[in-house]
This record gives structure tokens, sequence and C-alpha cells, in this order.
């Protein structure tokens, strides 16, 4: 076969008539420079161009990694398991918010040079949970509870942490807790986990196994008011001197063993309800409580406690002095990014804490979209009954 | 040779438009790339926000010396209407570049975020503490993006097309 000539140098159509001496010359066109071969190069190279950006912008967007676990799909992830409940959080659904302060006694300024540990006091919003996404799921005791909170900084800054009663978190990646999630699904006939697929998850992921035994050694207290929180995740603290430490924190209950807790039978918002009776009495306080890591310590790793002997500082005093049924403008409308931060606190290393900034952003923005109905517990609800 | 072909834009539009293109294209890539990573997010929203915030001032000062500069004339291969088509993008996209920021800016302040520029430096906010207004700034703003990224391959297709199937010198306009 003779090789062809695909040169379109030569003239061999009218069209592409490049050399054609006898045509008018064209208004437009350098005709010396626009040969057929030249266009198509030049058109595929556009072409080639077009392609590349749009196909970088689609595969940065995600749009072409469909088994990519993105914060959409873990936000799905939350609509499979519970259903999807419009306005709601996909997690942490069913709350109350409240309002108080943080008193600062100083001594965290020793780690931090945030303006939250500086002597003095700062307004807090705050936000009562129960985890899940079920909105108006009943209270019942072991079900994890949350207190997240926002401190408002003079300067415009602020601090906001998402906390919950266990000693240590269940996950130490989001595809472990994304797959703990799945399986933690209750099947339709028992209303209970798939008993086989939780089994093979805790073979899968033994980090959860040791967590569960560590969480079982530490039962929850019976209200909320007697509840420690804890922060869970590392994070680095840079003083004014600029030294940076890994710490945690915890808010350790000042009102402990006090009676007012009825017990499931109570009601369906029991929890909540005790609570709201409790903050109407007096306010609750928590104090603030900063745990120092050593270099060993795993920064990584919210599945593995800290030593006990580790030295603490008590930062002062978290107040909180009045609770809200969920409405537009208080706590329902904060998302509670554990990332966001002022300046002197920064995100450890732990995979966890960007994932949940992503998913809570997620999270955040559908229910934004979507319309709102009114929370389950209903402070004035439980105030008449008095 | 055309007459035409010699006419550049001044030094300050040719800085002011390549540095705005790698801004825009680097945020238009963040942009997508973060909200759909669970790993990424946070860093690429810290490298975000100052990036819009450079992007706006930038945008103005752009705006600012397009009033005050004429652009050299089309070229002899531009007929009547791609030059209204290239008139009324060039329009599109300063809208597109001053909206897209003051609207994430809008955004973060009525979702009440602190909106960190870096460290300790913060704006304030410019918008009401309200969720619904939240969700429709949140959408406009990916709207805004899409636009904003469709207008820029179509100009750079344009642009492209003119340089290298029309080979008319185009780009040398805007080059170094």
């Amino acid at each position: 076969m003779q090789p062809r000539d695909d040169s379109s140098d030569q003239p061999d159509s009218g069209m592409q008539d490049n050399q054609g001496v006898d045509h008018p010359p064209d208004r437009w066109l350098n005709k010396a420079t626009l040969t057929r071969r030249g266009a198509l190069i030049g058109m595929a190279a556009v072409a080639g161009v077009a392609a590349v950006d749009v196909g970088a912008f689609g595969y940065a967007g995600g749009w072409l990694r469909p088994d990519a676990l993105t914060p959409s799909r873990f936000a799905d992830g939350f609509e499979q398991v519970y259903g999807r409940h419009d306005g709601f959080r996909r997690n942490h659904a069913k709350g109350l918010s409240a309002t108080g302060s943080f008193a600062s006694n100083g001594a965290g300024a020793a780690v931090c040079k945030a303006a939250v540990f500086s002597a003095g006091t700062v307004p807090v919003i705050g936000r009562f949970s129960l985890s899940g996404g079920l909105p108006d799921q009943p209270d019942k005791p072991d079900t994890v509870r949350g207190l997240a909170l926002a401190f408002l900084l003079p300067n415009g800054q602020q601090w906001r942490t998402a906390m919950i009663n266990l000693p240590v978190f269940p996950d130490s990646t989001p595809e472990g807790f994304y797959e703990r999630l799945l399986a933690s699904k209750p099947l339709p006939a028992t209303s209970q986990p798939d008993p086989q697929k939780m089994e093979a998850f805790l073979v899968r992921h033994p980090e959860t196994a040791e967590a569960m035994k560590i969480i079982k050694q530490s039962p929850p207290s019976p209200g909320f008011s007697d509840s420690t929180f804890h922060g869970l995740n590392a994070f680095h603290a840079t003083n004014d001197k600029g030294v940076t430490v890994a710490i945690r924190w915890t808010a350790v209950p000042l009102q402990t063993g006090q009676p007012g807790v009825p017990g499931a039978s109570a009601g369906r918002d029991y929890l909540f309800d005790a609570l709201i009776r409790a903050v109407s009495r007096a306010p609750l306080a928590w104090r603030l409580v900063l745990t120092i890591g050593a270099h060993e310590d795993p920064t990584d790793d919210a599945t593995k406690p800290w030593p006990d002997s580790r030295p603490t500082i008590d930062a002062g005093t978290i107040s909180i002095g009045a609770v809200q049924t969920e409405a537009a403008g208080n706590a329902r409308d904060i998302n509670f990014d554990p990332l966001v931060l002022p300046d002197g606190i920064a995100a450890s290393d732990d995979p966890l804490l960007s994932a949940r900034s992503a998913v809570y952003a997620r999270s955040f923005n559908r229910r934004a979209e979507e319309p709102k109905r009114p929370s389950e517990v209903n402070v004035s609800e439980v105030r008449d009954e008095r | 040779m055309s007459a035409n072909t010699g006419a550049r834009f001044t030094l300050l539009s040719r800085l002011l438009h390549w540095s705005m293109a790698v801004m825009v294209i680097a945020q238009l890539l963040i942009g997508v790339t973060m909200v759909a990573s669970l790993s990424y997010y946070p860093l690429l929203l810290a490298i975000h926000r100052p990036l819009g915030v450079a992007i706006l001032v930038f945008a103005v000062v752009r705006l600012v010396n397009r009033l005050t500069h004429h652009p050299p004339p089309f070229l002899a291969t531009m007929g009547p209407l791609e030059r209204r088509v290239a008139t009324w993008s060039e329009r599109l996209l300063y809208v597109l570049l001053l909206a897209q920021p003051l609207v994430g800016w809008a955004m973060l302040s009525a979702a009440r975020f602190p909106i960190v520029v870096y460290g300790p430096l913060h704006l304030a906010g410019i918008a009401p503490h309200n969720i619904t207004l939240y969700a429709v700034l949140r959408i406009s703003h990916s709207i805004l993006a899409l636009l904003l990224f469709l207008t820029f391959t179509a100009h750079m297709c344009a642009v492209l097309f003119h340089t290298l199937v029309l080979r008319d010198r185009l780009i040398n306009r805007m080059a170094f």
C-alpha cells in the first residue's frame, strides 16, 4: 500500500484552496498561513484544551469519581440509615438550643494564646443533642449525648466545638465511621442492626472493638446536666511564646448526683425535659478542662485515650443559663464545625476533623435549603406543666 | 500582517489579566475540589477565603482600570456579531468576578461563620444571620461558579480558535 499523502498543504478542494491566487483576497483571514491541516490541528488543539479544562473541573468536583467517599455521599449514608428529615441535621438531629457564657480564669493562656483563654467572660451559644439522624427519636439513656458550643470572642473570632459523652470516639477514620454507620442500619424485622454485619465490621476494625471496651467501662450518667462531654479529637494549641502542644478538652459537670432525671418511663423526651427543668431552677455549669498531650500521645486517633497521668488545666467555667426550643436564629442555625477555631488553636493530623468539617458543611447546606418543621423538644410545653 | 496586530493592552491591563487568570482558575478548581473532599476541605477552604478576597480586590482595581483605559481595537478577523458577543462576555466576566466573592462573603456572614482571612485577620459580616438567606446565597455561589467556569472556557476557546485556527495572532494583544 502506498503511503497516503494526507498533506492538506496541497489544494484539494475549493473550500480549503489557500493557494488559489484566482480567488479574491478574503478580507478577514490571513490566507498565507491558513491551511486545512493547520486549521484541523488548530481545532484539535482547541478541542483538546477545552476537554482538559472541562475534564479537570469535572474530576476535581468528584463527578468523574462515582465511588469516591465525598461529603455528599457521607451525608447520603445518614439519609439511607435514618431516612431524610427535612430541615434537621443529618446527625444529632434531636436537640435543644442553649445560651450562656464562658468565664475564663486565665489559666489556659499558659498553653494557648486564643483570646478565649485570657481572663474574662465571653458569650456562648450551645446545643444539647442526641446522636442519630432521627429528630423525634425517644430519649434513651445509652444514646450518645452531645454538647456543642460556639464561643463568641470579642475580636470577631469564634471557637466552635461539638463534644459527646463518650470517653473515646468509636472510629479512627472517616471511612471506618461511614462503614459503621451503614452497618448500624436497623433491620426492618427486628429494628436492630444486623448482628452479622456489625460483627464483620468489628473484625475489620479492631480499633473500634477496642474503643467499645473503653466506652463500656464508663456508663452514661443519668442526665444531660451531669454528663461529662469530651472533645475527643486532638488539637494544637500555641501560646504567646510560640510554643505548641497537643491538647484535648473536656467539659466536666459541676452538678453531679442531682435528683430530677426520672427515667425513661417519664416520657419520650425525658432527658431533655429534665434538662429544661434543671436550667429553669439554676444555671448549669461545666469546668472546661484542657489535657496536655505528651510527645508520644497519638493526635491522629480519637479511639485512643491519653494516659490519665497527663497534666490538665482547668481553664474556666461554662455556664448555661437558658435553653430555647430550636428556632430560626438560635443554635438550630449554627453549624458546629469543629474547625471553626480562634487564632491559637489549630487542627491536628486527626483525619476525623477534616471529614467532620466537610460533612457538617454538607449537612448544613442541605438542611438550610429544606423546609423547616418544629423541633420535637419544646421548652414552653415543659414549662407549662409546672 | 495587519496594522492591528501591533496594538496591545497596556502593561497594567496585561498584568491584571494574567494574574487574575491564574487566581480565578485556581479558585474554581479549589472550590469544586474542596466541596467533594473529606481530607482537603479545611486546607482548601483556608486558601479559598483569602484568595476570594484577593480576587475581589483585583476585580475592583481591574474595573477601574478598564473604565479609565480603552482596550486596543478589535481585529479585522472579528465580525460584527462576534464583536458584540466579545463585548458582552467581557462585561459578564466583570460582573461575575465582582459578584462571586461578594456572594461568598455574604454567604459566610448569613451562616454566622467568622470570615477568617488569615490567622487573627477577620472581615466583618455583610449579611444577617439567616439560614434561608444562606441557602439562597450558597446555591447562587454554585451557579455563579458554573457560569464563571463556562464563560472562562468560552473566552479561552475563542482566543485559542483565533490564535490556532485563524492564526490572526489575537493572543499577542494580551501577551508579553
